[in-house]
């Protein structure tokens, strides 16, 4: 039949992005800085999932399930919220330079940590560390300000929330600038902290952020056909029956929480909400029905990938960002290249 | 007297500092196709707005008796059809995927298509000869088959009433023909009711049952078009001098050159 619809995902697609997530997920669990060997951590996996004896130290085995595991699913996680809020972001805006950062959450997480590491650093909330909290506040108050100040009569345009995003986001990072100048001996803490970085031990942060990831994921899933309604212009969406305001409102508030949870464990890791998101607009189509299930799947891996070169490729640790950024983009443009014309 | 599927009653409508409809009124019954024509600023498209609930309101809109403001959205976007005079057209996707998206009242908010919407689509394209343009991305498509991708994405809404916002728009002759006839033959097969505005008076007059004149904000005229069409009428509205011929029963608008007045 030649009026199949491509919009919907096909299984087959679907069950490749799952296959290469969970390939690129062992692969990550299996190699590492401390060299157990990618057999023995086979068998370990092995004994735990079926049972029998592992041949790893009670040591080594807690280097895999405190340290590796853990850093490999918030890393998927991390990945999988930048890369669908990146979608719903371009979708909201009808804009393919829209970013998850675009309304303020980067400036806003960047001026709360700033603060945090300057004024209190060894300030503690329940236990852990403030910052990761303050991150998320300031996330979510950033694009939380943008949305009230570009609120007139009643309503909300893409266009007047963009520019308030950049305005709100320019304000922020000038506060930033400001507290950090004042305390000139911990610029290399909030820089390290702005490049982005999966530093962890244990479960604790993937624990925390899960939650928040996993509901905007649902959210922004069962809604990804709206986006596509939401790309004929407000007009035609209300003439079908979609409140375009209220959509709007409830797809940018689960991509900013998702991006505030990945923020606050990660610091800002730039690029993946753009370059996940056109990847598989380019490769595989353009409706949102395939954009965001596979932003989910594809931008998990991609940042897992990026984790592992940043933990690997050299002796210490690269920022992640300088990673997917490095990686990421000769990449991208190779794909652009072949396949611009297909782009919106 | 068959029953209104719109009725307007003393519409007044507009933005926040300028009311552009000032009291306009009119009725549109089951399977009549009306053109609204008047010259630029005249209203027509905040008409077609008020029409979809789109402007802040005075007075009364109608659909099928129900007032328009009580009425749900996703109600009304099964008895109303709309293509808009410059629709957004997301270039990546695919004809069947964007003819689908009419599909969207008649789903749960959050449910996909099931077969039956995929039947009604796989219907449309073929009555609009878009089958062998299902697969290709609209961004390929030539003006005139983007146009028609447009009106099958309002079919695929099976409403009742189709409205169309200067549906010629960037049509050559042929082309602005070709699609007027499909409309003409869809609603006398499926006893669809349109309403149009139409800029081209001629093609007004070549397919509507009744033309309603607006100028400023105010209905100056309705009826069928050899009671609208006329070149006192189009003179003092539209300041331009016309004469009409009759051609097998149908008005056809010329300009004429005044040579300066």
């Amino acid at each position: 039949m030649t009026t199949r619809p491509v919009t919907r995902l096909r299984a087959r697609t679907l069950a490749g992005g799952i296959a290469v997530l969970l390939a690129t997920m062992l692969m990550a669990v299996l190699i590492g800085a401390a060299e157990l060997g990618w057999q023995r951590v086979l068998a370990e996996i092995w004994a735990q999932l079926v049972g029998g004896t592992s041949p790893l130290s009670e040591r080594e085995a807690a280097i895999l399930w405190q340290l590796r595991v853990p850093r490999v699913l918030l890393a998927g996680a991390v990945g999988a919220a930048l890369a669908m809020s990146g979608a719903a972001f371009q979708g909201v805006f009808r804009n393919p330079l829209a970013d998850p950062f675009l309304l303020g959450a980067a400036a806003g997480a960047g001026m709360a940590a700033t603060i945090v590491v300057v004024f209190a650093p060894a300030l503690t909330l329940w236990a852990a560390s403030a910052l990761p909290v303050a991150a998320f506040a300031g996330a979510v108050g950033g694009v939380a300000l943008s949305w009230l100040l570009s609120t007139s009569y009643g309503g909300v345009s893409p266009t007047t929330l963009l520019l308030a995003g950049v305005a709100v986001s320019a304000f922020l990072t000038a506060v930033q600038t400001f507290v950090q100048q004042l305390n000139a001996d911990t610029i290399r803490q909030v820089y390290n902290w702005m490049l982005g970085g999966l530093a962890i031990t244990g479960w604790a942060d993937f624990v925390s952020v899960i939650p928040y990831i996993g509901a905007a994921a649902v959210v922004l899933m069962v809604c990804a056909r709206l986006l596509d309604v939401l790309s004929l212009g407000d007009a035609e969406a209300a003439s079908l029956g979609v409140n375009p305001g209220r959509l709007r409102l409830l797809l940018i508030s689960a991509a900013s929480l998702a991006t505030a949870a990945a923020v606050s464990v990660s610091g800002l890791i730039g690029f993946v909400g753009i370059i996940v998101p056109h990847f598989i607009r380019l490769t595989v189509g353009a409706s949102y029905r395939v954009i965001v299930p596979l932003s989910v799947l594809g931008g998990a891996s991609f940042l897992i990938v990026a984790d592992q070169i940043a933990r690997t490729a050299m002796p210490g640790e690269l920022p992640i960002g300088v990673v997917t950024a490095f990686a990421g983009a000769p990449f991208f443009i190779i794909v652009l290249r072949r396949n611009a014309e297909k782009l919106w | 007297m068959v029953s209104p599927v719109v009725e307007l009653r003393n519409v007044r409508a507009g933005y926040r500092d300028r009311l552009v409809l000032d009291g306009v009124s009119l009725t549109v019954s089951a399977g009549e196709w009306m053109a609204v024509i008047g010259p630029n600023g005249a209203g027509k498209s905040t008409l077609v707005k008020a029409m979809l609930g789109l402007t802040r309101l005075g007075g009364e809109v109608l659909i099928r008796g129900r007032d328009r403001r009580t009425l749900p959205a996703r109600e009304s976007a099964r008895i109303i059809g709309y293509a808009p005079q410059q629709p957004a057209i997301p270039g990546g996707l695919t004809v069947t995927d964007y003819v689908l998206l009419g599909r969207t009242p008649h789903l749960g908010l959050l449910a996909r298509e099931r077969s039956a919407d995929q039947r009604v689509v796989a219907d449309v394209l073929r009555r609009l000869d878009l089958d062998k343009l299902a697969a290709r991305r609209l961004g390929t498509l030539s003006g005139g088959e983007r146009q028609r991708a447009v009106l099958a994405r309002a079919l695929a809404q099976q409403a009742d009433v189709l409205l169309l916002d200067e549906p010629t728009t960037g049509l050559d002759l042929g082309h602005a023909q070709a699609l007027l006839d499909l409309v003409d033959r869809l609603r006398r097969e499926d006893g669809t009711t349109v309403v149009s505005t139409l800029h081209d008076l001629t093609l007004a007059g070549q397919y509507a049952d009744r033309v309603l004149l607006l100028d400023g904000g105010e209905t100056v005229a309705a009826g069928p078009p050899e009671e609208v069409l006329t070149p006192e009428l189009l003179a003092r509205h539209y300041d331009a001098d016309v004469e009409v011929v009759t051609v097998a029963g149908r008005q056809v608008v010329i300009p004429v050159r005044t040579n300066g007045r």
